[in-house]
């Protein structure tokens, strides 16, 4: 490559400076886009590291005993719920999520008024506040089918939240399977269910993953829509009928006592680790799905 | 037998992308048939524009709460919009690969971190940071929109920039032609071009202001008052859910769920200009 290419396609830093000695609006501009860009990872990195540094010394072996008491303040039970939520929720969640995605991408015609009413409602249900989701799961599971506060209560009502994320990651990795895999299958004489669970499916297998961890994420992070359906019980709750507090209850009682802070340091520090584990898998699942499509 | 299992697995798939209009359909009876005739029993007028809010005397007035949520959300969006929209511009426009590959991530990052997160790193750095600048409490509008700004900027950041995005290449590059130079060609004709995408980020930005819950009480002080001043504290109508929902009964009750009501119905008025935004840019 010569000089001149260079001078079109790749503006030199001195080029740079030359123009923007001719036009200082431009200079101006171009500070703004990164300063916009250093606020933004600025105060991430202020978050994460005020987080560590505030609560990774108040860590301790005691926090992580099997039960809880008012001295330990152990996250122990709390992390057990969360996990199980995540299972209850994602029980309910997955089945529903990708089947309607299946339905949506590979059996709906095009300008079926159904699948105009399901976008309509999914777009909905993505827009509605956390803690409208927690009212109406204490009207409908708590009071009216009587579970009382309950870790299935609270798991029906994250599925319904998790829905629409699952639905939409799904349908995306669907859509994003070549035509010919299908035609392919129905060329070999394959029918269209065996053709959706046999080559569709597993074709898109990283994509629906990458969205379901997301749900995770937004599982082990929501506190609203949980205070009022799945309750603040200390304890494992391995009967789901029961009362437990998840990760994120947990530090919202902990702030709320007013005198356990360090406690409250400590399990935010469980939590983000959690959330940033929980994004780095999604984001290398995904990024792989990106590459195997191309 | 097989085609049989066909047509039952079709309507399988048909019954499970029900799902989502029986979920929404149960969240508005449920949500309106307490709503509404608490609504009705206390007086529309009282209930939406009444200015006190006295539980114990039977006196249910809203408006302080919609006042709030409306003043929270106009801060967060004035903070919040600016680095975000200059933010998605750098990295539609601006940034090398390389620093793209930790930036977008750093976004993504940004979103997952939990509310309640958010809401204790406010309560312990931000609010006793205006206690000492401003004086009084430090839980104030203010507090709450720093925090909400920071909470919105992955929305803002990831729509604008693929609204950016999709502007075609031929925009910038006739601007590059007319002498124009790269900051003056994005500025001046990209994003003009993306201009509804970037608004409908800013509305979809919105609905998630207005329906934050856990960040907001933390740091907004939760006085159920008209406000003075940026410096006075507030209370929305999703912290009003959340602070009295545990002990309410009976009407007080249902006037918590009728906030919620009116909470459900601006988040669908957000939702339809968001569409309706989205049909035209994006």
């Amino acid at each position: 490559m010569n000089a001149e290419t260079i001078g079109i396609n790749n503006r030199t830093f001195k080029n740079k400076l030359k123009e923007y000695k001719k036009s200082p609006l431009s200079l101006f501009l171009a500070l703004l886009t990164v300063l916009g860009a250093l606020i933004t990872v600025g105060l991430l990195l202020l978050i994460i590291i005020y987080i560590m540094v505030k609560g990774v010394p108040y860590l301790n072996l005691n926090m992580f005993a099997w039960d809880y008491s008012t001295n330990n303040l152990s996250m122990m039970p709390a992390i057990v719920n969360t996990l199980l939520m995540v299972f209850w929720a994602l029980l309910i969640s997955v089945p529903f999520g990708i089947g309607s995605a299946i339905y949506l991408v590979e059996y709906a015609k095009k300008g079926n008024r159904l699948v105009g009413i399901i976008r309509l409602t999914t777009e909905t249900l993505q827009g509605i506040p956390s803690i409208v989701y927690g009212l109406f799961g204490f009207l409908l599971f708590v009071m009216t089918l009587g579970w009382s506060y309950s870790l299935m209560a609270g798991a029906f009502t994250l599925a319904i939240m998790c829905l629409p994320l699952i639905m939409r990651s799904t349908e995306e990795a669907l859509k994003a399977v070549p035509d010919s895999y299908r035609e392919g299958s129905y060329g070999l004489g394959a029918g269209k269910l065996r053709t959706v669970i046999r080559i569709v499916l597993p074709s898109a297998a990283r994509g629906i993953l990458a969205g379901i961890i997301l749900s995770v994420g937004r599982i082990v992070g929501e506190t609203a829509a949980l205070i009022y359906t799945a309750g603040t019980v200390t304890g494992q709750a391995f009967n789901p009928m029961d009362s437990g507090r998840t990760l994120s209850i947990h530090m919202y009682a902990l702030i709320n006592e007013g005198i356990y802070v360090d406690a409250a340091f400590a399990t935010s520090v469980v939590l983000l680790i959690m959330v940033l584990l929980i994004n780095a898998v999604s984001t290398f699942i995904a990024g792989k799905f990106a590459k195997n499509t191309k | 037998m097989k085609k049989n299992k066909e047509i039952i697995m079709k309507y399988v798939f048909l019954l499970a992308a029900c799902a989502s209009i029986v979920a929404v359909f149960l969240i508005c009876i449920f949500l309106f048939a307490s709503g509404i005739p608490a609504m009705a029993e206390i007086g529309f007028g009282d209930f939406l524009l009444g200015t006190s809010w006295k539980p114990l005397n039977g006196v249910y007035g809203i408006f302080p709460m919609i006042m709030a949520s409306l003043y929270v959300t106009l801060g967060a969006i004035i903070l919040g919009v600016p680095i975000g929209i200059f933010c998605a511009t750098y990295m539609a426009k601006f940034c090398p690969k390389g620093v793209y590959k930790w930036l977008k991530p750093a976004v993504d990052l940004l979103a997952g971190i939990p509310s309640i997160v958010y809401g204790f790193f406010g309560l312990m750095l931000i609010v006793p940071a205006f206690r000492v600048m401003f004086g009084g409490s430090g839980k104030s509008i203010l507090a709450a929109s720093v925090v909400l700004a920071i909470m919105v900027l992955p929305t803002i950041i990831g729509l604008s920039e693929s609204a950016i995005r999709a502007v075609p290449e031929a925009y910038y590059q006739g601007a590059l032609a007319l002498g124009a130079t790269h900051e003056r060609s994005v500025f001046f004709t990209v994003i003009p071009a993306a201009k509804s995408g970037i608004i409908a980020s800013v509305v979809l930005g919105v609905g998630r202001v207005i329906g934050e819950t856990m960040a907001v009480i933390m740091v907004v002080g939760n006085q159920a008052i008209l406000p003075e001043s940026i410096l006075s504290g507030v209370r929305p109508m999703t912290a009003n859910i959340v602070l009295e929902m545990g002990y309410a009964a009976g009407l007080h009750r249902e006037a918590l769920i009728a906030t919620a009501v009116v909470l459900f119905v601006f988040i669908l008025i957000i939702n339809l200009v968001f569409n309706i935004l989205k049909r035209r840019g994006l």
